[in-house]
């Protein structure tokens, strides 16, 4: 399986969503934000980063970058797009995923160890979790604070649209706790913590057992790709 | 050369943390009389050419779609050479 992730001028962290792919079992593309070109991968992954500098809004200007007419298409025929923080905003701008976001309620940028608990384990992202299953991935962001009107939380919330919620702290005043949402059908998925950063021991948070061996994240990854093999 | 300027403004329900955080300076400066500081955003479009109708539409349908953001931000107010838009949503 061939799992695409897009630079963009400002992402940092492209390379370390190749390495999840490729730690995970699947071949991680390198895609260009400025080609017109998926170079035919099965999934795409839009990473974390300042695309832009934030400037207008955080993943707005990469929102409208050539390679995000291939991938709203994409995305639209069912291909599996994972938007890790900036890539989440990207995709709340595309429009798609429900919501926007804006700077954190506290105004200042946060890095921490984040518990989540996955809310829904039905998607192309999320397969390899169970339903109410806790994990902690790293999660670092200044514009991270998830807002929709009322009627939209109603319905992603009623929908099992809500994919990730903060456990014990809500690290940046996010409407209902809400850390990650997907579109209606599943294959998108966009979250502001890294799952990319906790995928090998020795370099992921630290927990009970040992210092830096939280791999939490790389059910992101081995999810996706057996959503590849039975599709 | 004609110029557009967009004014987009969060919306009003909504926690805007830079203006609370102004407001707090002020507070401290013993400004306390104003009581309230929301930030938005001024867009100066320099145009080459006339602006028509479908100018406006165009700079108008850019608002809207891509330098505000409808779930977070309204369009304001659009002017032409300082002379108000008619008909701008908000």
């Amino acid at each position: 399986m061939r799992v695409g992730v897009i630079t963009f001028p400002g992402s940092l962290d492209d390379r370390d969503a190749q390495r999840a792919v490729r730690v995970a079992g699947a071949t991680p593309v390198a895609l260009w934000h400025g080609d017109h070109d998926l170079q035919g991968v099965d999934a795409v992954i839009l990473p974390g980063g300042f695309s832009y500098g934030d400037y207008l809004r955080a993943g707005a200007i990469a929102s409208h970058a050539p390679i995000m007419a291939e991938v709203i298409d994409a995305a639209n025929k069912g291909v599996p797009v994972l938007g890790i923080c900036n890539g989440f905003q990207m995709l709340a701008e595309a429009r798609l995923v429900p919501g926007a976001h804006t700077r954190n309620a506290h105004q200042q940028f946060i890095r921490r160890d984040q518990k989540l608990r996955v809310e829904n384990a039905s998607t192309a992202w999320t397969n390899e979790y169970s339903t109410g299953a806790e994990i902690i991935i790293p999660l670092k962001n200044a514009d991270g604070r998830y807002v929709a009107d009322a009627e939209t939380i109603a319905r992603v919330e009623g929908e099992g649209q809500v994919v990730f919620r903060y456990v014990d702290i809500n690290p940046n005043g996010s409407m209902n706790d809400i850390a990650g949402v997907s579109n209606s059908a599943g294959n998108v998925v966009g979250l502001m913590p890294h799952p990319e950063h906790a995928v090998e021991e020795g370099f992921g948070p630290d927990t009970a057992a040992a210092m830096a061996s939280g791999t939490d994240g790389l059910g992101f990854f081995t999810s996706v790709i057996r959503s590849f093999v039975t599709a | 050369m004609p110029t557009i300027v967009v004014e987009i403004m969060p919306k009003a329900e909504l926690l805007d943390p830079q203006g609370k955080a102004v407001g707090g300076a002020l507070a401290r400066l013993g400004k306390s009389q104003f009581s309230s500081v929301r930030i938005g955003k001024r867009f100066e479009v320099v145009v080459d050419g006339t602006v028509d109708a479908s100018t406006i539409a165009e700079i108008r349908e850019l608002a809207e779609d891509m330098f505000s953001n409808s779930v977070i931000e309204d369009v304001v107010e659009i002017t032409v050479d300082g002379v108000a838009v008619e008909a701008v949503s908000a």
